[in-house]
């Protein structure tokens, strides 16, 4: 009985992607017929090899991302710890302030606009890479709580104080003793980044409008609204014509979806061990 | 060490707090934010004057209700379900499927839900058609189904997420109470009602409470993406978030967009000191502070 309620969330969970996938591999004549369909009549290729005959577009969106995520995760992660640490230890001068400015930014922002024209205007990130690496996604206040909160708890005071009267400075008492001692919270907030970093659109959306520095996500959502989009760069309009003409328009956009989504579905059966704990363990205090 | 946060933080943060003075400015890209002329509360009246600060509102508020609602309902029923499960393999395959939606972007879910409700070819048209010889619907044309669409597409994307939370929860208790139920001969249901959600109570609680209070926030893909950005969905798709969005960048109304946003960051500031004080009562360690 339970496992029959299971079954129709799994499939409920699992069929829009599985629909997708049909689509993206049925003949253009089947879907004709039949729509979109978790059944096809006809299996072709035909979207792939489509999409696989001119790829750099889609390489270039791919590397964009690959970029900003591996930068991204890395950098945000060593600000978050080096955030974090001080904030565990109760020796830090002024420390309720530096937790109430942390703090703040949870309760209270400015909104888009000024946070916008800061960027823009201030800062002039618009269509740099920076872009998609610095406004927001670069430290989170709840990330910074988080680890703060696992410091205080699995790093004994001891260990730190005898450190100290050997000599050992704040920052090779850190790298040497405090990081490896917290692998797992790196890890689950290392995931959590870069989860972030790989599904971000928002800012490319915002601040890019050059289509060489689409990342996936973006060059996506363009596709979405416009198939055509995928024949943007090539730049006679003759040619244009003559692919648009031959593409199999619905498959390829389902092929795209499909490319764009593969890499976290396949890594997915690996990281979900460690997404779980960590959202249980970020989730519940109490 | 603490250096590189606390500058991040002014740039990104404090900066564009400060920023909000724009709403109270006529702002142009010339005389930028410092130079544009004050204009009171003009952006104010504006926005209010008209009918948008009414729709935004409703629909933001109204759409937030029933995804609490409906998410809490159904992620405490999926948990307690989970609980039930002996074997750990089985458990935890469905925990992790249940968990995929949430871990895709919001452009792949358009993508989703573009292939099941596109005019000609999706999933649901066709099946009208061949089931009821129904003719198909034009989904993106008409505002009014798009209530039941958003909630249906929140509740799949997040109820697995949360339902982990809660089943997260439901582990904690101690294993005695089941026992001494049993031997009593209590029924699975009997146990269900009177110790699990009695336990996890404090957690449902402190969950919906943080959730109502960011009740005049909404998720911008959901909203931006889902839909595609069409024009005819506005009506019943437009929340405060894309409204702000739609202001500054479409519209290119600053100062306008500023006070919507400014609007909204003062109401949700007093909810969560709300919220919190609420929570603090109920169960202290789950406050946030």
């Amino acid at each position: 009985m339970i496992h029959l309620f299971f079954w129709c969330f799994t499939i409920i969970s699992l069929v829009p992607f599985i629909l997708i996938f049909m689509v993206s591999i049925s003949s253009e004549d089947s879907i004709l017929q039949k729509g979109f369909s978790l059944f096809p009549n006809e299996i072709s290729f035909e979207a792939y090899k489509f999409l696989f005959n001119d790829f750099s577009e889609i390489a270039r969106a791919y590397g964009v991302t690959i970029i900003a995520t591996l930068i991204g995760t890395v950098v945000s992660l060593l600000i978050t710890a080096l955030f974090a640490y001080p904030l565990s230890r109760p020796s830090l001068p002024f420390r309720r302030t530096l937790s109430f400015y942390i703090f703040f930014t949870m309760l209270f922002g400015g909104g888009l606009a000024p946070w916008y024209i800061t960027y823009v205007n201030m800062l002039g990130i618009k269509n740099t890479i920076f872009s998609m690496i610095i406004p927001n996604l670069l430290l989170s206040a709840f990330n910074v709580l988080l680890m703060r909160s696992f410091f205080s708890t699995t790093i004994p005071e001891t260990v730190i104080e005898s450190a100290t009267i050997d000599g050992a400075s704040e920052i090779t008492i850190f790298f040497k003793i405090v990081v490896p001692l917290s692998l797992p919270i790196m890890a689950t907030i290392g995931l959590f980044n870069t989860l972030a970093y790989w599904n971000d659109w928002y800012n490319c959306m915002l601040f890019i409008d050059k289509p060489d520095l689409y990342n996936i996500q973006y060059l996506m959502t363009k596709t979405l609204t416009n198939i055509q989009y995928l024949l943007m760069k090539s730049n006679s309009s003759a040619q244009v014509g003559e692919l648009l003409a031959k593409m199999p328009r619905e498959s390829v956009r389902m092929a795209l979806a499909i490319v764009g989504v593969a890499p976290l579905l396949f890594a997915y059966p690996f990281f979900q061990k460690y997404y779980i704990s960590g959202i249980t363990s970020g989730a519940v205090k109490g | 060490m603490t250096v590189p946060g606390i500058i991040y933080l002014f740039i990104n943060n404090y900066i564009p707090m400060y920023g909000v003075i724009l709403a109270f400015k006529d702002y142009n890209y010339v005389d930028g934010i410092w130079g544009s002329a004050w204009s009171g509360l003009d952006n104010f009246k504006f926005l209010f004057n008209t009918e948008d600060a009414y729709i935004i509102t409703r629909n933001t508020l109204l759409y937030n209700t029933v995804f609490i609602l409906l998410n809490l309902i159904l992620s405490v029923l999926i948990a307690l379900l989970i609980n039930e499960i002996k074997d750990k393999v089985i458990s935890r395959f469905y925990q992790s499927t249940f968990l995929l939606p949430h871990i895709i972007s919001m452009v792949v879910v358009a993508y989703l839900v573009f292939s099941f409700l596109n005019a000609e070819n999706g999933l649901v048209n066709r099946l009208l058609f061949k089931w009821f010889s129904m003719d198909g619907i034009s989904w993106y044309g008409e505002p009014k189904y798009w209530p039941y669409v958003l909630v249906i597409v929140n509740a799949w994307k997040n109820a697995g997420y949360l339902s982990i939370i809660y089943f997260a929860s439901i582990i904690g208790i101690d294993k005695e109470y089941y026992e001494a139920a049993t031997i009593d001969g209590a029924s699975k249901w009997k146990q269900m009602t009177r110790i699990t959600i009695p336990l996890i109570m404090p957690v449902i609680v402190t969950m919906t409470l943080l959730a109502v209070s960011t009740i005049l926030r909404s998720d911008f893909g959901l909203f931006y993406q889902v839909p595609m950005n069409t024009g005819a969905l506005i009506p019943t798709t437009q929340t405060i978030d894309t409204f702000v969005y739609r202001a500054m960048l479409q519209s290119g109304d600053i100062g306008m967009s500023t006070a919507a946003g400014f609007y909204q960051s003062v109401i949700c500031f007093f909810l969560i000191l709300i919220a919190n004080a609420a929570v603090r009562r109920i169960n202290k360690q789950s406050a946030l502070f």
